[in-house]
């Protein structure tokens, strides 16, 4: 199989840390059908979980449970069981709570049509901080941790909408930092991106690693197979297989994760 | 979850915001209520059947006499010629103004039916009085232009924005691929319009007319200031009439609070409200099944 | 010229014919009231009070009246009618009670505008006891503007994109902060010109005010709340129907000041709303 191409080296899956999230029985239908059949996973801190697998697999639902966005549509349900750090996401946490600690990034760049700014402070002063000191500290290492701090650091005050597409995505990803979470799900992030600012928010992840969980969604197995620690394979809304990254796509256990890597089918 | 100031403040204004959204049913209701409250009085003097369908109306006759039937024909009368003309015409100007009009010209045909709504019906009623009855006597040699035919006119120009604004949007809401398919099988412009446009929009075209028609009933002082404001059965379109909005406006003044002829006027009032929310509640059952498909 | 090809431009033509018949006379009604009442438009005329039963004079007291009206109806109708819009634009479920509200909004907007005046006599110049003043018919004009406003501010609230609430959550905010910084602030313009609209549609309406607040002839100004109030449309009224011998620009002169305040207003707000359009 393919080793990563760009130079980035996927360090070993045994420097993952200690469980973050576990996930119990997770089922999330809209309507009749399930997108997701009792799904069990574990995640754990310092990793990068790829998840890879065609198109209505269940991979954004499965996301989405992670930080209760789909309690927003109001046709989908949810069953079973999910904690963070031992506590359950439903029972034991409100919603807003949940969100500060678990970020997302979405595939479409989202700029709020606010300043550079004020998107990035978006989140804390939701949160109520006031402070603009504080405010200030945050925005510059957000956007240092998202490598887009040089090319924006001149006009933190002109409106975010202005910017490249890449350059709105890593905006994106500083502003979810801005609420220091402990786990960023990142869903599709790269889809809109020329090349050059994929590898930079590749660049992001991998140095982000050090101090956050981080899960990703992608349609491209070979990004999946570059970013990732440990790599799952969804496959009509049950988790097929999930292991290292390097074994998933050099030994695969499974027959349908060797044949939609190699592209059998997809 | 922790009880901070920002939450107790967002809480009272999320129940505030509740409470805003239930406004507009307890104000219907109110209404309902209130007319209902002063209305229903009427019955004491004057049975149900004789108030909707006794032919006189003499208010001030001692006993008076309170049959609601002339103004009712009347106001039906008005409100029928102004839908035979607005109809026809609001319609076809939609299908020009959707369909035809080249673009440059649709602003400018948008901008006159928005001019044409937002004309006071007080000032269209003055214009009525003052140019177009002493017009239509001479014209027709009428003893008096004062007719049910200058209401219909004028009422006929106040449901047209109406008739049309709602038609153009039902027009254009017709899917692209039924056109589109159409012209590919070969028809013309107008084949299409009147085959396929017409059957996409026609719900939504009933309701447009039951939306002007609403609005007509509903008129109160253009009507009152060009009808004539006899309140008898009206035998041809030529004559004065009196509507149900404009016997309210007229007399309400001049009833002493309390008197049968009071009681009578809010009785009038209701037979309005529940005329109307029928009208309305038919177009809008008819608008959300257009939309639907 | 095929047949169809005939029958196409017959078509055309009797369409374009219908247009003209709704666009022309519209036209001349504007163009004749600005030509009768531009020549009684005079300082006078506008800042004096009426003299010798109106037919000399001004028309200050119908004006002041008129601007209080509006004021006082807005003031009430734009925060209930723009937190009803908020309540079912983000926070209402797809219920029986929504249905209800949408039938109610719907119903009030269709009512004559004479049953709102009856209305607003029972309710509040009797059984309130506010009698006929200012605040009875500010009230009255407000509950029957509420449909323009809801409506208009719930345009302006789904013309908001939907990924901008979505990301407002993602970042841990309520719903309340998510309407109050990620969906308010930029539906302000729309709701500016729903607010607009209706001040020119409250300025134009005379049966609500006939017995809630019009008065005939005031000697002067009104000064507060419960006082009664000469309004503009209620002044044409008045002028055209019930006293004789005044002079015909007098009576097109009201009518086009009538008609300006009210123009004015439609295109301020049409003018707002494509400056919105346009910097999407």
């Amino acid at each position: 199989m393919s080793r990563p191409e760009n130079g980035l080296v996927c360090p070993p899956a045994s420097t993952a840390g200690e469980v973050k999230m576990t996930v119990r029985g997770l089922t999330v239908s809209y309507g009749k059908t399930p997108a997701l059949k009792s799904l069990n996973v574990d995640l754990r801190t310092h990793e990068i979980l790829s998840i890879i697998g065609p198109s209505n697999s269940g991979k954004t639902s499965f996301l989405r449970s992670l930080n209760r966005m789909n309690d927003l549509d109001p046709h989908a349900r949810t069953a079973g069981e999910v904690r963070l750090d031992g506590v359950d996401i439903v029972r034991d946490l409100s919603a807003e709570e949940l969100r500060k600690r678990v970020g997302m990034i979405f595939a479409m760049p989202v700029p709020l049509p606010l300043s550079i700014r004020d998107n990035i402070t978006y989140g804390p002063r939701m949160a109520g901080v006031r402070d603009a000191a504080t405010l200030d500290a945050v925005v510059e290492e957000c956007l240092r941790a998202a490598y887009v701090w040089d090319e924006v650091k001149d006009r933190l005050k002109t409106s975010a909408q202005k910017l490249s597409g890449g350059q709105q995505q890593r905006l994106c990803i500083a502003r979810t930092l801005a609420l220091k979470p402990d786990v960023i799900l990142y869903d599709e992030p790269c889809s809109g991106l020329d090349p050059i600012s994929t590898a930079k928010v590749e660049e992001s992840m991998v140095e982000l690693r050090k101090k956050h969980t981080l899960v990703l969604v992608t349609n491209n197995t070979k990004q999946a197979a570059r970013v990732g620690t440990r790599t799952a394979f969804f496959l009509m809304g049950e988790m097929v297989e999930i292991g290292p990254t390097d074994r998933m796509f050099t030994a695969p256990q499974d027959q349908r994760t060797e044949d939609y890597i190699v592209g059998r089918f997809g | 979850m922790k009880l901070s100031p920002r939450r107790i403040r967002e809480f009272l204004i999320e129940k505030l915001i509740f409470l805003s959204g239930l406004a507009s049913i307890v104000f219907v209701a109110l209404i309902f209520i209130f007319l209902l409250r002063e209305g229903v009085s009427v019955l004491k003097t004057t049975s149900l059947g004789s108030f909707l369908g006794g032919k006189f109306w003499y208010p001030i006759s001692n006993p008076a006499k309170l049959g609601i039937l002339p103004l009712i024909l009347g106001s039906l009368l008005v409100t029928a010629g102004a839908i035979l003309i607005a109809v026809p015409l609001g319609i076809a100007a939609a299908f020009y103004i959707a369909e035809v009009a080249p673009k440059r010209w649709r602003t400018i045909l948008k901008t006159c039916v928005e001019v044409l709504s937002a004309i006071p019906s007080v000032v269209l009623g003055f214009l009525g009085i003052t140019v177009l009855v002493p017009f239509l006597k001479n014209i027709l040699h009428l003893p008096t232009g004062l007719t049910a035919f200058s209401g219909s006119l004028m009422l006929a120009f106040m449901a047209l924005p109406t008739i049309i604004t709602i038609s153009e949007d039902a027009i254009n809401a017709v899917p692209r691929e039924y056109k589109d398919g159409a012209l590919a099988l070969g028809a013309t412009h107008w084949q299409t319009l009147y085959r396929v446009v017409i059957h996409g929009a026609l719900p939504g075209i009933i309701a447009a007319a039951m939306l002007g028609i609403g609005r007509v009933f509903g008129e109160t002082m253009a009507v009152m200031m060009v009808t004539g404001n006899a309140a008898v059965i009206p035998h041809t379109l030529f004559e004065p009439v009196r509507t149900l909005t404009a016997t309210i406006a007229a007399e309400m003044g001049e009833a002493a609070k309390g008197t049968p002829h009071y009681f009578a006027l809010f009785a009038v009032g209701i037979v309005l409200f529940i005329i109307s929310f029928v009208i309305n509640l038919t177009a809008d059952i008819l608008l959300h099944r257009g939309r639907k498909r | 010229m095929t047949n169809e090809g005939r029958r196409q431009k017959v078509g055309f033509g009797v369409l374009l014919l219908a247009t003209f018949i709704v666009v022309i006379p519209v036209t001349a009604i504007v163009l004749l009231i600005v030509a009768k009442g531009w020549g009684a438009l005079s300082w006078s005329f506008l800042f004096t009070m009426p003299r010798e039963g109106m037919r000399a004079g001004g028309i200050l007291p119908a004006i002041v009246g008129t601007v209080y009206l509006v004021f006082a109806s807005i003031a009430f109708a734009l925060p209930i009618g723009v937190m009803a819009a908020i309540y079912l634009s983000e926070y209402a479920k797809d219920n029986a009670l929504t249905r209800t509200i949408n039938l109610a909004i719907i119903n009030l907007a269709g009512v004559s505008s004479v049953v709102f005046g009856l209305f607003g006599l029972s309710l509040f110049v009797i059984f309130l006891k506010f009698g006929v003043s200012i605040i009875s018919g500010s009230l009255t004009l407000g509950i029957m503007t509420l449909p323009v406003i809801i409506t208009t501010t719930r345009e302006a609230l789904r013309a908001v994109p939907r990924s901008y609430r979505e990301v407002s959550f993602s970042l841990g905010a309520s719903r309340w902060q998510t309407v109050r910084h990620a969906v308010l602030p930029h539906a302000l313009s729309g709701i500016l010109t729903g607010a607009i609209l209706s001040i020119g549609r409250v300025a134009g309406e005379t049966a609500p005010i006939l017995f809630t607040v019009a008065a005939f002839y005031l000697p002067n100004l009104p000064t507060g709340l419960s006082d009664q109030a000469m309004a503009l449309p209620y002044h044409l009224y008045i002028i055209t129907t019930q006293i004789p011998g005044i002079p015909e620009n007098y009576r097109y002169g009201t009518a086009f000041v009538l008609i300006g305040f009210v123009l004015i207003m439609n295109i301020t707000a049409t003018v707002i709303r494509s400056k919105a359009r346009r910097k999407r």
